[in-house]
């Protein structure tokens, strides 16, 4: 072999591997920064309908106070999907200049403290409910701009139905299930609505329980990210047993395996079902699909088993965030626009768009004067206090099946305390994928 | 090349008379090679990079804990935790139900419309594109469009079932059904390719053989079972490995239709291992795929070499 032929073949190589190596890497994300100084945002936010409609919106008022930043909105599918193109994104330092996501567990999922800028020295930071504080951030640092209002782990309930057979609202467990026994003896609607088609509805008997659970054991929630608490032990297990009467006392909507949380939200605004477990974000589609139904759909904590101790599961919104990927003059155009959403003015774009679900977590936005009953239903809890965050927001440890586990307690495929039992072993991979201690 | 390396593999020479082989094979081996060796180097750089690099990786993270932000090794931790998954044990043995059904089927299936259809019947084309059209047609869009179609009160198949008197049962939300309705789906939309292959088989069967046998006095009976059977065996053989392949690693229709759920009544090894990802325990769920890898092989390899094993005879 000559040394010519040696040296193409050498150079043939090397222009293949690093053609390759190009097409393998993709271009990074290009800086944002247009050449007569105004910036364009790309804001990463989920596919939903209302939430795309509320970031148009908020970025067109942003743009009227600000004309040199322009958003652009960008939008990724939800749930788990969504959660892997998130920590794909940011891993890669390709993540858009502001990206929407949730606080809580998914949040610290995500490494802030490695992978996003803390804005805890920004003006807004100090109007900030401080359960929404503690949501959004570590114990250093604060990542996140609250881009909506908090929600409510409710049971919903038709007003109607109840009005019409004189039926009360049930403080405890026992309560609510002679309730739901003359609901079904009187042949008007399915007691209880569940949603199976869409597993992630299957959930809310066990995390809007999470009120009662703590009511009874202040602690669980520090001693459950210990791994000192069980889902199998009571009080927890309170959950995966509702789930399993409700069922088993035959009080659910024939068609639960089937049924879509659409099917739900439309079967307890016209009445086929008495009550559904749900968070209060189904107020939008509530008033934009079933208006008439604004004033009969109601909320009710889930009831717990003593009556003393009965109060509302409350869940924060998710926030805005900037990675660290984010510099310059997009960094100050980021920060400038997460001040804006978590400031008055910005609640009073999401007050015009869609039907609130719950009280804002900044100081000095109000709800609009006329809101959802389910919403309006609410409030009294937060005026006397009783009110406590939803698991997610205070210990960082939630398994990825529970919402295959709540359907097999809740459709009779599996026993309360097996599934439960399973669940715990399905948080141990959570809890050692985070490097917690104990586990 | 080939010469070559068949000198090399046959061994049993001395480490002299091989190179003494080799270097009087040489000029030989080069000029019957059609191309120079260096024309194989990008397709080796493609395959290198991106078979043998990602495969060689996909080892390694699967005794992490990885979280794309960082790695930590954790030996065979991954595995135990796998194994230890409750619902794997359901999972694995699902897996094989849906493997060995939907390949079974689509054999004794496949070779009963092959021989139909190879016969002189009316409109044998039409049928034939027929028979064949659901294999062209997305898994997604078939996944979707049967979700509909078996929807337990809403759906065309309930409600057909209804009008003669008969409660059908919720095809995919009966955890005893789930599975079942899901394989099922899958042979309707699979049955034509192995149809196809069995059509080719049967076509390349001389008719001599079978006209003997007429003169000797056998039947379409005997003629199929000593004659169109066991010349079919490369055709069974391809359709088994095929869809037995397709059945174990089988992912989008179950994902589509009911995405393992009721609970986990109809998740499979893939299924499982997709969930681990989605969930974030990318270590997890690589060592989900070298076992699924290992499984695979596992049963695909023995069958192949027996299956393949009777061909020289024909």
């Amino acid at each position: 072999m000559s040394a010519t032929r040696t040296r193409r073949m050498a150079m043939l190589s090397v222009a293949g591997v690093s053609a390759l190596a190009l097409a393998l890497t993709g271009c990074t994300a290009g800086g944002s920064e247009n050449e007569d100084g105004s910036v364009t945002l790309s804001v990463l936010v989920d596919n939903g309908e209302s939430t795309v409609t509320l970031f148009d919106a908020l970025g067109e008022a942003f743009t009227e106070a600000n004309p040199d930043i322009t958003i652009d909105v960008e939008t990724r599918p939800p749930g788990a999907e969504g959660d892997n193109l998130i920590k794909t994104k940011l891993s890669t330092g390709e993540m858009n200049d502001v990206f929407f996501y949730n606080t809580g567990s998914l949040l610290q999922a995500l490494n802030p403290d490695d992978t996003l800028v803390n804005l805890s020295e920004e003006e807004w930071v100090g109007t900030l409910d401080e359960n929404f504080a503690e949501s959004a951030g570590t114990d250093d640092a604060i990542y996140g701009a609250p881009g909506g209002s908090s929600m409510g782990g409710v049971m919903l309930y038709n007003k109607d139905i109840y009005a019409e057979l004189g039926l009360e609202i049930p403080k405890t467990w026992d309560e609510f299930m002679a309730n739901n026994q003359k609901i079904l003896d009187s042949g008007v609607a399915a007691p209880v609505i569940q949603t199976y088609a869409d597993t992630w509805s299957s959930q809310l008997f066990v995390l809007g329980d999470f009120y009662n659970v703590s009511a009874e054991d202040p602690d669980w929630a520090a001693e459950y990210t210990a791994n000192n608490r069980k889902y199998a032990e009571e009080p927890a297990l309170h959950g995966f047993e509702d789930l399993q009467a409700v069922h088993d006392a035959g009080y659910l909507n024939e068609d639960f395996a089937s049924a879509t949380y659409d099917d739900g939200v439309r079967m307890i605004s016209e009445g086929a079902g008495a009550h559904y477990p749900m968070l209060t974000f189904a107020a939008p589609a509530i008033s934009a699909n079933y208006p008439d139904a604004v004033d009969t759909v109601g909320a009710f904590p889930i009831p717990g088993r003593d009556a003393s101790k009965n109060g509302l599961t409350v869940w924060m919104p998710s926030a805005l965030y900037i990675p660290k990927s984010t510099e310059g003059a997009t960094l100050d155009a980021a920060k400038k626009f997460l001040a804006f959403v978590a400031s008055t003015d910005g609640c009073d774009v999401m007050n015009e768009q869609a039907a609130p679900t719950g009280p804002y977590v900044v100081e000095g936005c109000e709800l609009p004067e006329e809101v959802p009953a389910l919403v309006s239903d609410m409030q009294p809890y937060f005026d006397s206090g009783d009110t406590g965050l939803a698991l997610e927001f205070v210990s960082p440890v939630k398994g990825p099946a529970l919402e295959q586990l709540t359907v097999t307690a809740g459709s009779g495929i599996d026993t309360a305390e097996s599934a439960a039992a399973k669940y715990d072993e399905d948080v141990k991979k959570q809890a050692q994928q985070l490097g917690l201690e104990g586990w | 090349m080939s010469t070559q390396t068949a000198v090399l593999v046959a061994g049993g020479d001395t480490k002299s008379q091989r190179r003494l082989h080799r270097d009087s094979n040489r000029p030989t081996g080069r000029k019957n090679s059609t191309y120079p060796r260096w024309f194989y180097l990008p397709a080796g750089v493609f395959y290198f990079v991106l078979f043998i690099v990602p495969t060689g990786a996909s080892f390694y993270f699967a005794l992490t804990r990885w979280t794309l932000f960082d790695v930590e090794f954790i030996g065979f931790d991954n595995f135990i935790a796998f194994f230890n998954e409750q619902a794997l044990v359901q999972s694995f043995i699902n897996t094989f139900i849906y493997a060995f059904l939907t390949s079974s089927a689509k054999v004794v299936l496949g070779m009963a419309l092959g021989l139909l259809l190879a016969s002189q019947i009316l409109g044998r084309g039409f049928l034939r594109s027929v028979i064949f059209f659901p294999v062209l047609v997305s898994t997604i869009g078939v996944g979707v469009t049967f979700k509909a179609l078996m929807d337990p009160f809403d759906g065309v198949i309930n409600q057909a079932l209804a009008t003669i008197g008969i409660a059908g049962p919720g095809w995919l939300t009966d955890p005893a059904w789930a599975l079942i309705s899901v394989a099922l789906v899958d042979i309707w939309k699979g049955v034509g390719l192995a149809t196809l292959i069995y059509l080719a088989g049967i076509a390349a069967i001389p008719q001599e053989y079978s006209e003997a046998a007429r003169v000797d006095g056998a039947n379409a009976w005997n003629n199929f079972w000593h004659i169109t059977l066991p010349l079919l065996r490369p055709a069974t053989a391809t359709v088994v490995l095929l869809s037995l392949i397709g059945g174990l690693r089988s992912f989008d229709l179950i994902w589509t239709m009911t995405k393992g759920g009721p609970g986990f009544s109809s998740d499979v090894i893939a299924s499982m291992i997709y969930k681990q990802y989605q969930s974030g325990f990318f270590g997890l769920s690589t060592a989900g795929n070298v076992i699924l890898f290992v499984v695979v092989a596992a049963v695909v390899f023995p069958l192949f070499a027996w299956l393949n094993r009777g061909e020289k005879d024909l």
